[in-house]
């Protein structure tokens, strides 16, 4: 099994026109080289090696405990948040290896941002809610952090909804709109690369949409990673598509040929919901 | 019969009951009525223990609110004559010659006397005139001061300075053991505040700090032995506390601080900030830790490092918590008495400075108490001060509360 997960990396030519705005130009920002990663005793990740792509939209599914959140916050070393989480391997990501003794973490992070499953925006107002991640990267002049607010609300489409209270706290939004909260304040700093762990599970369907057409828009600049136990959420807005199983890469793929014709019996099995 | 069937099924269904003939077997024929959904009717009388149980717990916490109040109307209640200024004083009196028993009435005389009801019916004619002819002793051992006039319970005499026959000037002085006694209640007033201003400037940053970083910053294992041992200081006991700052900590702030008196209300509020750091600490760490993690998870992911996600996100949110725990400590603090008793210099003086021998209001009650005689103006005087503090506290936590109330439901965006 092992040797079957290095896989190829798809190129440009056996994607489809899905990948529309960058085709040509493709480029792995993240890769991994036998990653394993140890909850203890527990071995969460096995070997997993391959790589991601740069401006497109690459959606990790499999199972519930497959790995692949895990795998999702290797990326910006939430983990170590973790007591007892040991890694092996290499992460890369532009070149550098992340996990380095010489890495800020902090760097890291501002440079891969992440949305989390559940909407976490801070108990402050909305405008404070991106004006927190504006200030802790430098930005200070307060005419300058109301346009970059505006800005990031207005990218992550959610500007029209809350111009007029901005000052009103974040929790008084709904679901959906906390979501797209914290879509723009991850998006606010600028980051290379956003993670985004199952962004839109705990949301109606209409919000869900709102979320997903998002994402497609903001692919166009960013790279973005989507955790997602959606089927129809991975072909709806994934360019690229990874399977997991038990903590191993089953298949990795362009989204077309996962959903359509893949090549493994056990990724057919899980996408065609006859288990997990 | 078989729409009556399908009627049973379908209840069946609806209480997840598959087979409901099973159940109808156990029944007698004239029972069947009581099966099944004519139980929902039993109301309490399906579970008579849990209901016992629900009303004691009630009646328990019933009791507990009536005995605060029963306490507060027990010690305001020996403090009234006081409030409204029915208490009298002042040494120099009316005295009426032994030989006018007769002509006064029995009101009168109990008034005169200040004998109760009962103590009056219980004495016979001499022994009543007996107690005339002692008021008129009496009167003439007052001293030919013009103070003796006074009523020094009076409100006015309470709050503002006075100039004393013999004083230069006037003066706040509590002096409840002199010929004259004298009751004001400003040193103490200002020894409590004094006090308790050291104790929580000197406990509360520590003890918030304490709590942020054992909640935020710690590693597992270093959180393991900190927590305890802060919440250990809560298991000395005050006069264990209050006997160290008298001997060992005095002499070392003298040594070090080099002023005069060496018992002041610094000592004092530094050893009380001591009794109340792990009240403190484990409410504000309480409130740190149930913080939500997906906040500071959602800063680290920002690019915010722990002591920034500590300080500007999860600070704020523990706002409320903290906010209690302050209260809480402040309530502690000027409510203790032993170790302000041993280590505040017990001199009840006008001075903000802290390092001045003071006296608080808990330290006065807890050393006057036993010789003041029942009823007596002094013993009253305690219970004024006492009631004092106890309205202190309340109002406090009160205004504590609301406030609280209001930060929560600004952080959980209810009000602008």
């Amino acid at each position: 099994m092992t040797e079957s997960i290095v896989r190829k990396i798809p190129v440009a030519s056996e994607v489809s026109e899905r990948i529309s705005p960058t085709v040509g130009t493709v480029l792995p920002i993240i890769s991994t080289q036998d990653l394993s990663l140890y909850y203890g005793a527990t071995q969460a990740l096995k070997k997993i090696a391959f790589q991601i792509n740069e401006r497109v939209v690459t959606a990790f599914i499999g199972p519930s405990g497959c790995g692949k959140s895990t795998l999702l916050r290797c990326f910006n070393r939430m983990n170590d948040l973790i007591d007892n989480v040991r890694i092996e391997g290499v992460v890369e990501i532009a070149g550098q290896d992340i996990n380095g003794k010489q890495v800020d973490v902090i760097e890291l992070r501002k440079r891969v941002g992440m949305v989390f499953q559940r909407s976490n925006p801070f108990p402050k107002s909305i405008h404070e809610n991106i004006a927190y991640a504006l200030r802790l990267h430098g930005l200070t002049n307060k005419d300058a952090l109301s346009e970059a607010v505006e800005k990031s609300l207005r990218q992550a489409a959610l500007w029209d909804e809350v111009k007029d209270r901005l000052h009103a706290s974040a929790l008084g939004l709904s679901g959906g709109q906390q979501q797209r909260l914290c879509i723009a304040r991850a998006i606010a700093i600028q980051p290379d690369i956003i993670l985004m762990d199952e962004p839109a599970s705990a949301l109606d369907p209409l919000a869900t949409s709102r979320i997903e057409e998002l994402i497609l828009d903001l692919k166009r600049e960013f790279t973005i990673v989507i955790v997602t136990h959606n089927m129809q959420q991975a072909a709806r807005v994934s360019d690229f598509t990874a399977f997991f199983y038990l903590g191993e890469l089953i298949e990795y793929d362009s989204t077309r040929k996962i959903f359509t014709n893949p090549a493994n019996r056990q990724t057919e099995d899980y996408v065609t919901g006859r288990f997990g | 019969m078989a729409a009556r069937q399908a009627k049973r099924r379908c209840l069946a269904a609806l209480i997840g009951q598959h087979d409901f003939n099973h159940l109808m077997q156990h029944t007698a024929p004239g029972e069947n009525r009581t099966a099944g959904w004519m139980g929902i009717r039993r109301g309490h009388r399906a579970r008579p223990l849990e209901w016992l149980v629900e009303k004691f717990i009630f009646l328990v916490s019933l009791s507990a609110i009536l005995m605060i109040f029963l306490i507060f109307v027990f010690v305001g209640r020996e403090a009234l004559p006081i409030v409204f200024g029915r208490m009298n004083s002042s040494l120099v009196r009316k005295v009426i010659p032994p030989e006018n028993l007769d002509q006064l009435t029995p009101r009168e005389l109990r008034d005169y006397l200040e004998l109760t009801e009962a103590q009056l019916g219980a004495m016979d004619r001499d022994t009543r005139k007996l107690l005339m002819e002692l008021k008129v002793e009496t009167a003439k051992d007052i001293p030919k001061d013009k103070d003796a006039a006074i009523n020094t319970t009076s409100w006015r005499y309470l709050v503002f300075p006075y100039q004393w026959s013999d004083y230069e000037r006037p003066v706040s002085i509590w002096q409840p053991i002199s010929q004259i006694p004298k009751y004001n209640i400003a040193p103490l007033i200002i020894g409590s505040i004094k006090t308790t201003i050291i104790a929580l400037l000197f406990s509360v940053p520590m003890a918030i700090g304490a709590a942020i970083f054992v909640s935020q910053l710690a590693p597992a294992r270093v959180k393991e032995i900190v927590k305890p041992s802060v919440e250990l200081l809560a298991g000395i006991p005050s006069v264990v506390l209050g006997f160290f700052a008298l001997i060992v900590m005095a002499s070392f702030l003298q040594s070090v601080g080099g002023y005069e008196s060496r018992l002041n209300s610094f000592v004092a509020g530094i050893a009380l900030g001591l009794a109340i750091i792990p009240v403190v600490f484990s409410i504000a760490e309480d409130a740190l830790t149930s913080v939500p993690r997906s906040y500071t998870q959602a800063a680290l992911a920002l690019g915010s490092s722990r002591w920034q996600a500590a300080w500007h996100i999860v600070l704020p949110a523990a706002l409320p918590g903290i906010f209690a725990a302050i209260v809480l400590g402040f309530g502690r603090a000027i409510g203790e008495t032993m170790i302000v008793l041993m280590a505040s210099g017990n001199a009840s003086i006008v001075s903000w400075n802290g390092f001045d021998s003071t006296r608080t209001i808990t330290a006065t009650i807890a050393a006057e108490v036993m010789e003041a005689v029942v009823g007596g103006p002094h013993y009253r005087m305690l219970f004024m001060i006492g009631s004092l503090l106890f309205l202190v506290t309340f109002v406090s936590n009160l205004f504590g509360e609301l406030f609280i109330h209001r930060l929560k439901s600004r952080l959980e965006g209810k009000a602008g």
